[in-house]
């Protein structure tokens, strides 16, 4: 072995250290997390003071919200102990008070295992059903798709609720898994959410986050890579309205995808449309491309369309680079209003400009519908996004028929 | 029957340094199975012209008028003008991401005669106008103009044209950047819509190419926002011939 192979065979199994907010070092000491006060940087978009104390010191025991589960033949799901031996398998270490608190005081937790080459031939449908906002609830929930096994799981939260949860993905060598969480809840619940994923050799794993119901939720999700060759996709989706009963709704996407190895590939690609006085999202894409990450590709994406005045959407799109032997990287983000040149294409041909604008609307997320290729919620999804337009788009637009 | 009128159409674009007249008093009309061409040089405001009769938010028509079988088209919304019976077909057609062709045209026929289309005929309908503009089957499944190369687009304009059979067309420069299959296809479309009883064509263009395949039944120069000169299919081989410049040099005087 030459000196230039050993140095590179060396620099690929440590992971320097990297100085940076976007990555904090974790802990598992709720007493090493201070209650955020809206100042830090990873705080200062969310609004704490609707959080009912989630982010504190909120009793996080209650039992209002319930999980069902509709799998197929093949899938093991149980309940697991705070002893089992799975938690902590994703890699994940709490960098923040509320994931700290929920790897302590979860008051459910339970597995999903997909065993080694099994191949799921329907997805498994998780429905998370809150019946109040009362008593905040807290779940903590482990994915294993096992070497070469592939499944699609999906998450449906549903109801009201206060929920803090954790979700921990292993995706094993070679396995394919996709995940889809879908926030549909009623207009009062708030849900903090933290998904960490490990991306085993060779293995695909995609990401499907559609958030349209809830007052205020927020995402961290984050990946990183135990092999060479993974691949990580993460899609998302999210309409934002103001004006509800509870004030305008805060959908808040933190994304980290940390290049722990290398050759492998993330495509981050997030769409989310706006409308009505408070309306509030944010998007912060942040991709860290280690030392021993050579030879990666990775691209993220954000576009966010505002429908009316009175919105506010955040993109930070953030990338740090610690080499430059790779494949390629790049982002892009671009938050803008309705294109009158499309309006007007679209009512020259006739068509209304309601009609016209849902349309451009519909299009808008169509194309990422496509792209989520999961055919068992295709439907529900383009009906999600139909029911939204149709009750909002229509609604709210001004102007009418001009 | 149908009849485009306009008359002493005045017509501004707003500017860095204010309000910029375009089109200086156009008088033109279209009768019952015409075809005009109207030919000028670039910056002359032939695409205005179109542009404004469609209703384009970008120009502001400060005098004269438009009308459609003496219905006040100026006084529409631009959808309004396409439900009237005009059509335009662009220059450049504009993407939408997303939405596929076969649901933009269904959206268009269906706001274009108030009831959606029978969807057995209109499969058969879409597939068949797609067919003969040389466009495959796949093609409704793509996003509208989206990735669609320079004669796609224009292929899909005149589908679009014969699909949702307007009574008077404008085509803007629908004969730019094509090949000379493309034009003859596309020309082919043209001619088919011309063939049905009473439709009027308003057919703008640099160039003398198309006219070859689409015969006009008279031919306009339009110089500085203004029609400087009018005649036959004959004016057109003067054109050909001579080029804008006397007109160019007259309009400067």
């Amino acid at each position: 072995m030459t000196d230039a192979a050993r140095a590179s065979v060396e620099s690929a199994l440590e992971l320097d250290k990297v100085d940076s907010h976007l990555h904090p070092e974790g802990s598992f000491d709720v007493a090493d997390h201070p209650v955020p006060t809206g100042r830090e940087e990873v705080w200062r978009f969310t609004p704490l003071r609707r959080l009912r104390d989630l982010h504190a010191d909120a009793d996080l025991s209650g039992t209002s919200v319930g999980a069902e589960a509709d799998a197929p033949d093949g899938v093991r799901i149980e309940s697991i102990d705070a002893d089992s031996p799975l938690r902590g398998t994703s890699g994940f270490v709490p960098v923040d008070r509320v994931s700290a608190r929920v790897w302590h005081e979860a008051a459910r937790r339970y597995a999903v295992t997909v065993p080694r080459e099994t191949e799921l031939d329907a997805p498994v449908f998780i429905d998370v059903r809150g019946t109040g906002i009362e008593g905040a609830s807290s779940t903590h929930v482990v994915i294993t798709a096992e070497p070469h096994s592939k499944a699609t799981v999906v998450f449906r939260f549903l109801g009201s609720a206060t929920l803090a949860d954790l979700t921990e993905i292993v995706v094993g060598d070679g396995a394919q898994l996709t995940v889809v969480s879908i926030d549909d809840w009623e207009d009062d619940a708030v849900h903090l959410g933290h998904r960490h994923a490990k991306v085993g050799r060779d293995a695909t794993f995609k990401h499907v986050d559609v958030s349209f119901g809830g007052n205020v939720v927020r995402h961290d999700t984050t990946a990183e890579y135990s092999g060479p060759g993974g691949s990580v996709e993460m899609l998302g989706m999210y309409f934002a309205d103001g004006d509800t009963d509870h004030g305008g709704q805060h959908i808040e996407h933190r994304l980290f995808v940390d290049h722990t190895a290398p050759n492998t590939r993330s495509n981050v690609v997030y769409k989310g449309a706006l409308q009505g006085e408070g309306a509030h999202t944010v998007w912060i894409g942040n991709v860290l491309i280690r030392k021993v990450a050579e030879g990666i590709e990775t691209y993220e994406e954000n576009r966010n369309l505002v429908l009316t005045d009175g919105c506010q959407a955040d993109s930070v799109p953030n990338l740090e680079i610690e080499t430059g032997e790779i494949e390629g990287a790049g982002h892009a983000s671009a938050t803008g209003r309705f294109d009158d040149e499309q309006l007007f294409y679209l009512r020259s041909r006739g068509i209304e400009e309601n009609e016209a604008r849902r349309l451009v609307v519909h299009g808008f997320f169509n194309d990422l519908i496509r792209k989520i290729d999961v055919p068992a919620i295709e439907a529900k999804l383009t009906e999600t996004v139909e029911a939204e337009l149709a009750k909002n788009v229509l609604k709210a637009l001004p102007g009418g028929d001009r | 029957m149908s009849t485009l009128e306009i008359k002493d159409l005045h017509v501004t674009v707003e500017t860095e340094d204010g309000a910029k007249e375009i089109l200086k008093g156009v008088t033109l009309t279209i009768k019952d199975g015409e075809t005009h061409a109207i030919m000028g040089p670039n910056g002359s405001g032939k695409s205005t012209l179109a542009y404004s009769i469609a209703g384009h938010p970008k120009y502001t028509v400060t005098g004269g008028s438009v009308t459609l079988d003496g219905d006040d088209v100026l006084a529409m919304s631009v959808d309004e003008r396409a439900r009237a019976g005009l059509f335009l077909a662009m220059q450049y057609p504009v993407e939408v991401p997303g939405v596929s062709v076969a649901n933009f045209l269904r959206t268009a026929k269906t706001a274009i005669d108030g009831e959606a289309p029978k969807l057995r005929t209109w499969v058969k309908d879409v597939n068949g106008a797609l067919e003969r503009l040389d466009l495959d089957s796949t093609f409704s499944q793509r996003s509208v103009n989206e990735g669609f190369s320079g004669g796609e687009k224009k292929r899909h304009e005149i589908a679009q044209l014969e699909l949702l059979n307007p009574k008077v067309a404008v085509l803007d420069e629908t004969d730019s950047g094509l090949d000379i299959d493309a034009l003859k296809v596309v020309s082919e479309g043209v001619n088919r819509f011309r063939e049905q009883e009473g439709k009027g064509v308003l057919l703008i263009t640099h160039y003398t190419r198309i006219l070859r395949y689409i015969e006009p039944d008279f031919v306009h120069v339009f110089v500085n926002g203004r029609i400087a000169e009018q005649g036959g299919p004959e004016l057109a081989d003067q054109l050909e011939a001579e080029g804008y410049d006397k007109y160019v040099k007259a309009a400067a005087v």
